[in-house]
């Protein structure tokens, strides 16, 4: 730890914050110490209680308990006007900004009274841009900017208000590596300036770059506060989950020689360049093919294209010798294809819905869900009970919302799905993306297993460890095309790193 | 894991299927409560700005129908169920069909026309009328649905203009149609031959009203769509889609086939929506042929959460209020005008009203599940 920082340096001091939402403890016993020209670091899995921890720093949320300290004083802060002048600012996750105005209008929005909306303002902006190294032009339209940009303009929008202790939700989600280094830089800068950045995340080896204390959240309470210097990611990981992790390895191989999969040079034309270039692979029964890649690389064109969803790749995609290229995403998944959608409440769940009518989404025409033209109500609905209870999806019962889960137990029932109509082909994207540990040990167990009954499956993850534990052959993507196989009994995660970027020799 | 089975069986057993199901019921029926209860107090302030006589206005309105009255609410509620429905099938598909209105009045003049030709004896020339009725209500409909699908026009635009095309059309071709009406002014198609009529029920012996024979239709029309959509693949699609679109392709569902299904399948029922005037009212189609009807239809289905039973109790409601101020002007000289304003401000109240319970019934089902599975933080509720 730098050791010019002392207790006086304190911004921020939490104690004892509690959280109780009608059913829900979302925080307790949070003590967090936040230190002037640091970044602080939170971190915890999904629903461990950081968002409503920050929420209540941000004065959206009021807690039930405890004192927060802002610069020695006690604060009350009842909304995010009062942070504000409090000198707390807050980057959420997802953008406000209005695309079809320029940066200065996105930044006086609101503020107004500050340095008016002309060159009052402009010149504002541009010192905070020079002195953080922003590099942002206050007359460009936010809708020619990229997403690292946009990003520097909700900073700026904070810097502009004042704040001299900034909260950054998950920022590096949308980020590509790149632009998390210009980010880091840009967090640098600020702490030099003496501010406090608090960085919430669940990327540890992110968090072990650019913070210097790490604070871990479990289950809505702060468990400690250590050194990032002092700790790597795996003991940051076992602190989230308080166990050891679980692990992905699968066992001996059981790759047959039968092919299930086989796509042939398939091509996907883009608006400016090809979305997908040449792809060719086969899968095997038995054989876990993992494809490796930085986000936005075709991974998801070449899943929807497989699938069907997506329209107007060329090539060919035979399952079990059979020619499914031109069929229709009906005819793929009834053919035997096995669907663990990206994002799981937009294109996996209808959230609105029942657990037992989610049992039927994408198996609508067969069994035991319809019985000739008609849903076999009470047949559906035995068979979800059948899938809660194997596959432990923690629910009070079927006529639940799919919204009311949380988000591993909605994958849970999303695998349970998939798996119940038998199929010879599983496509499986970031399988365990956002789920809690024991959700994520129960789904590789789930996937290893039919694995052994011979399923074929195609795991994209962004997640390298379970790649590597859960692959028999290893394809990288980058820019659309397939680079690189890699035999993941070798292989390392620094290995498929270099290979995703390009940086590969 | 054997642990956990035993709990949910538990919950399952006990409180995991019933009491959430009568917190849902009590919801569902509170929140049109409250909305009606709000739009009359609205109604109300806005009686007593105008200075007119409140309480002698809810006396008229809130009475008891006299026998006369009855039949006319049950076939005004004929109509506006019809229409309503076809609305709704729109509904649960995400798809806003503004234009009820022009294809009810396009698909009503079809039907006058080949009724009153007669080609057919009887009940056929009746039958026939229906499927033409059906047929171009659909095709109108139709238009939208497919210009949604090969160009991505929204279908409120289309159906707008498609509306305002229609009432263009039918006067147009009125004229054309229009056969001689010595000692009236009114221009209407021929009529349809007396044993093309439906006739209709007496209710009460003392009154020569009767309701129409159409209103079997509605009750058709009402089960066919409650059937279909709770109870076959297909309407599981339908719904899927106006749930999610983005699931529904993933589930493998062809959205834009869907898409011209259910604009057809709305055209179709708003093609029924004039046949109980034309074949028990007015037997022909003229220029006092009621109209608005499809807008009404909005409301109503939106009053009646696109449930059949609620769209029913919509119908009813509606047809009630016009029924009971029609004497209001020659009774307290107050312009029957004020239950359009009841009726508008019930739509608006009822959407804040479902809205307001939507949210309340997720946050009970999230905290149910989250106290249900009390070893396991939930946050979700909390964090989004």
């Amino acid at each position: 730890m730098n050791s010019t920082i002392t207790s006086q340096d304190i911004v921020v001091r939490l104690r004892d914050i509690g959280k109780t939402f009608p059913g829900v403890v979302a925080n307790h016993d949070v003590n967090i110490d936040l230190r002037a020209g640091t970044v602080h670091a939170i971190v915890g899995e999904n629903g461990a209680g950081k968002s409503t921890l920050m929420k209540i720093l941000y004065g959206v949320q009021k807690p039930d308990s405890g004192t927060i300290e802002v610069n020695g004083k006690q604060v009350t802060l009842l909304s995010p006007a009062d942070a504000i002048a409090a000198g707390v600012g807050m980057v959420f996750q997802h953008f406000m900004l209005a695309d079809n105005l320029t940066v200065l209008e996105n930044v006086v929005l609101g503020a107004e009274k500050m340095h008016g909306i002309g060159d009052g303002a402009r010149k504002r902006i541009a010192e905070i841009s020079k002195s953080y190294g922003l590099d942002l032009d206050p007359d460009v339209l936010v809708e020619d900017l990229g997403v690292g940009a946009r990003q520097r303009v909700e900073i700026l929008k904070v810097l502009y208000r004042g704040a001299k202790i900034i909260i950054l939700d998950e920022p590096t989600s949308v980020l590509v590596p790149q632009e998390v280094d210009e980010l880091f830089d840009n967090l640098r800068d600020l702490k030099a300036e003496g501010l406090a950045v608090i960085f919430i995340s669940h990327k540890l080896d992110e968090v072990l770059s650019v913070a210097d204390e790490v604070t871990v959240i479990r289950r809505g309470a702060t468990i400690d506060t250590v050194d990032a210097k002092s700790v790597n990611s795996r003991q940051l990981a076992e602190m989230m989950v308080g166990s050891e992790l679980p692990n992905p390895s699968t066992e001996t191989s059981t790759v047959t020689d039968r092919v299930v999969l086989e796509v042939k040079d398939m091509n996907l034309p883009g608006p400016s360049r090809a979305l997908l270039t040449d792809i060719s692979l086969t899968i095997h029964a038995g054989e876990i093919l993992g494809i490796a890649g930085v986000e936005g690389n075709g991974q998801a064109e070449l899943v929807e294209s497989i699938m069907g969803i997506r329209h107007g790749a060329t090539g060919v995609v035979a399952l079990g010798g059979r020619d499914l290229s031109h069929a229709s995403t009906r005819d793929r998944r009834e053919a035997g294809i096995g669907y663990i959608p990206e994002d799981r409440q937009r294109h996996g769940l209808l959230l609105d819905a029942p657990l037992w009518e989610n049992r039927i989404l994408g198996h609508q025409t067969r069994e035991p869900n319809v019985n000739g033209p008609l849903i076999d109500r009470a047949a559906a609905r035995k068979d979800t009970q059948r899938i809660i209870e194997e596959y432990d999806v923690r629910t009070p019962g079927i006529d639940v919302l799919a919204r009311a889960l949380s988000g591993g137990n909605q994958q849970k029932l999303i695998v349970g799905r998939e798996m119940a109509s038998d199929p010879v082909l599983l496509i499986a994207s970031h399988p365990t993306r956002g789920v809690d540990v024991g959700a994520q040990a129960a789904i590789w167990s789930h996937i290893k297993r039919a694995r052994r009954d011979g399923l074929a499956v195609l795991l994209i993850s962004a997640d390298l460890d379970e790649l590597i534990g859960l692959s028999d052959t290893i394809r990288v993507i980058l820019r659309g095309k397939l680079v690189g196989e890699f035999d993941p009994a070798t292989v390392t995660p620094a290995m498929l790193g270099s290979a995703m970027t390009g940086a590969d020799a | 894991m054997s642990e956990r089975l035993r709990a949910n069986k538990f919950l399952f057993g006990n409180d995991g299927m019933k009491s959430p199901r009568n917190t849902k019921l009590a919801l569902a029926i509170g929140a049109p409560v409250l909305a009606l209860l709000a739009a009359f107090l609205i109604t109300s302030l806005v009686l007593i700005l105008a200075g007119d006589d409140v309480g002698g206005v809810w006396g008229q309105i809130l009475s008891f129908p006299t026998h006369r009255g009855y039949v006319n609410i049950i076939n005004s509620a004929t109509v506006y169920y019809l229409s309503a429905v076809a609305v709704a099938i729109g509904f649960r598909m995400n798809l806003f069909n503004i234009g009820v209105d022009g294809q009810y009045r396009v698909a009503a003049f079809a039907a006058a026309v080949v009724a009153g030709e007669g080609w057919l004896p009887g009940y056929f020339n009746t039958a026939l009328a229906m499927v033409a009725a059906v047929l171009v209500g659909a095709a109108w409909a139709g238009i939208a649905g497919l210009l949604r699908v090969t160009r991505g026009v929204s279908e409120v635009i289309s159906t707008i203009m498609l509306n305002a095309i229609a009432t263009a059309l039918v006067a147009y071709l009125l004229r054309k149609a229009a056969v001689e009406n010595p000692g009236s002014n009114i221009t209407a198609t021929k009529e349809v031959p007396e044993g093309s009529r439906i006739g209709g029920f007496t209710l009460f012996g003392d009154v020569p009203a009767t309701v129409y024979g159409m209103v079997l239709l509605a009750v058709a029309v009402g089960f066919a769509y409650w059937f279909i959509i709770n109870k076959t693949r297909f309407g599981f699609d339908l719904r899927a889609t106006g749930a999610s679109e983005t699931a529904a392709v993933s589930s493998g569902i062809n959205v834009k086939k869907m898409i011209i299904i259910s604009m057809l399948l709305s055209g179709g029922a708003a093609g029924l929506v004039g046949l109980p005037l034309l074949f028990g009212n007015d037997y022909a189609y003229g220029s006092t042929f009621q109209s608005g009807l499809g807008f009404a239809g909005i409301a109503i289905a939106l009053l009646g959460r696109n449930h059949p039973i609620g769209i029913a109790l919509g119908a009813l409601l509606f047809a009630f209020l016009d029924e009971q101020s029609n004497p209001l002007q020659i009774l307290l000289d107050v312009s029957p005008d004020i239950v359009k304003i009841t009726q508008g401000t019930i739509v608006l109240t009822v959407v804040i009203a479902y809205e307001v319970v939507r949210r309340y019934g997720v946050r009970i089902e999230q905290r149910r599940v989250s106290s249900a599975l009390d070893d396991e933080p939930a946050t979700e509720g909390a964090s989004a």
